[in-house]
């Protein structure tokens, strides 16, 4: 079973690494429909989707920097939580020597790099205990790029007269793409936390990269202010790889936890356009059933 | 119009280049990110001369595969250049460097080496990887590869018509300072409502 599971796992990173989802690529070329024919910013985007065909048809890493992989897996009660992880190293290792992942794990103190992608907390592995009877892994990758322009504000921020608020999240959210211009891949998809502490805000921001773009919050108040800062972010005519252009984001998704008293976090986890998704449930008895669709961001909606 | 350049490059050739314009290079280029910046700077790096004088850097940290003892890159993408401001003048005037390929944009040191010295920035189509490395044709050569890691090393690399836009000439104009300020106002104006 410990081999069965990694070459499942090995097969679910190839799938994230090399072949983009299916609602962001209906999202690029819409996004290219709204492009001036000869613009840089149409070039670029032709470019992209160009590249997201080859990469499906060759199984080779749809962008170099195949990002920190961060997995959550949800298991049913009685399952071997060392075991787990056990398969997610091994195929971690196995991944990277198919080359469908890059050796991305640096000592930070000797600055080498480890060569496999396994280091301390690489690859970052959550584990959580549901109700159903299926294993279920959702994996992300997310280039270092994108991360580099994600912030963090902490709110009342004075520079913006942003309070602590839905207006002073919108102020703070716009300024954070803005800083970003086209650094982190723009078109970008943005994930944002409200709330939390530092560390679990950005959790919660960075959840929202599973989520896809067509998706319907819950929230009536975040779903109309994700839809606004969608329209108004696309106003900022950053555009492709900050080419200058209509589209400067993909999508804007908020989620939100309890906060202490003291503090108001607002997380902006910027999402290049290639945040690479994928997901598999197996079954018990069946094989594995692999898709795009991430059944984890709803419950943690709402958690 | 796409605009054709071969390698290695004259000042004058450069010189004619302006932002916006698509560019196809075709020639030898040699990738340099983070570790490879901070040892051309610190170092007198002679060997690297003969990869550098007239030609261009490429920030990029490839995915590469070795079969039989050749290498072949699948998945090569530019990197964020911004990170490498602090060096990048330096680099420029010290090997003679007529181009530097990335994405994101470089600053104001940067902007005023490609001017002084005949310099242009390239902005290459960042994620396009796969794309972009199926016009590497030939690996020539890797420099301090276990030193450095694979993400990291010089890796000389001979293209065909990868397909760059010039966002920074050398002239001392950009358009990222022109992106950005024209996004700065949009940026008033929407803060500006409630």
């Amino acid at each position: 079973m410990g081999k069965q599971l990694q070459s499942i796992f090995v097969e679910l990173i190839r799938r994230a690494s090399s072949d983009l989802p299916a609602d962001i690529e209906a999202a690029l070329r819409k996004a290219r429909r709204q492009e001036i024919a000869g613009s840089p910013a149409r070039s670029a985007i032709d470019m992209v989707l160009r590249n997201v065909e080859l990469a499906r048809e060759t199984s080779a890493p749809l962008c170099q920097d195949t990002g920190t992989n961060l997995w959550y897996v949800r298991y049913p009660s009685g399952t071997d939580e060392l075991r787990l992880r056990e398969a997610i190293v091994e195929a971690t290792r196995e991944a990277t020597h198919k080359a469908y992942l890059r050796p991305n794990a640096v000592d930070s103190i000797t600055n080498q790099n480890s060569g496999d992608n396994v280091g301390i907390l690489a690859p970052v592995v959550h584990f959580e205990q549901w109700e159903k009877k299926d294993i279920r892994a959702d994996l992300l990758l997310k280039g270092g790029g994108s991360e580099n322009v994600s912030i963090q504000f902490s709110l009342p921020h004075r520079p913006l007269s942003a309070g602590r608020d839905l207006h002073g999240v919108r102020k703070v959210v716009l300024d954070g793409i803005w800083q970003a211009q086209g650094k982190g891949c723009a078109p970008g998809i943005i994930g944002v936390g409200i709330g939390g502490d530092r560390m679990t805000s950005f959790q919660v921001a960075k959840e929202q990269l599973f989520r896809l773009l067509d998706d319907r919050n819950p929230d009536l108040q975040l779903r109309a202010l994700e839809k606004r800062l969608f329209e108004e972010a696309n106003l900022l005519t950053i555009g492709p790889m900050g080419f200058g252009g209509k589209t400067t984001v993909l999508g804007v998704k908020i989620g939100h936890a309890h906060r202490l008293p003291a503090c108001y976090f607002v997380s902006i986890a910027y999402g290049c356009w290639a945040v690479r998704r994928a997901s598999v449930v197996i079954k018990k008895g069946a094989g594995p059933r692999y898709g795009q669709v991430p059944l984890l961001a709803e419950p943690y909606l709402k958690r | 119009m796409v605009r054709r350049i071969e390698l290695p490059v004259s000042a004058e050739a450069v010189r004619n280049l302006k932002i916006g314009e698509e560019i196809e290079i075709y020639g030898r280029v040699i990738t340099a990110r983070d570790m490879g910046h901070k040892y051309l700077v610190e170092n007198d790096a002679k060997w690297i001369e003969p990869y550098l004088n007239g030609g261009m850097i490429y920030h990029c940290g490839p995915v590469m595969v070795n079969r039989k003892g050749a290498w072949r890159a699948i998945s090569a993408g530019p990197t964020t250049s911004i990170r490498e401001e602090p060096y990048q003048a330096k680099v420029i005037t010290k090997y003679g460097v007529r181009g530097v390929i990335g994405k994101g944009g470089m600053g104001a040191d940067t902007l005023a080496a490609c001017r002084r010295h005949g310099c242009v920035y390239l902005h290459a189509i960042g994620g396009a990887a796969v794309a972009i490395a199926s016009t590497i044709v030939d690996i020539e050569d890797v420099f301090m590869l276990d030193e450095f890691g694979m993400p990291e090393a010089f890796w000389v690399m001979r293209v065909e018509g990868f397909k760059t836009v010039v966002t920074m000439d050398a002239h001392g104009t950009s358009l990222h300072d022109q992106v950005t300020g024209k996004s700065r106002t949009a940026l008033s104006r929407l803060l500006a409502k409630s």
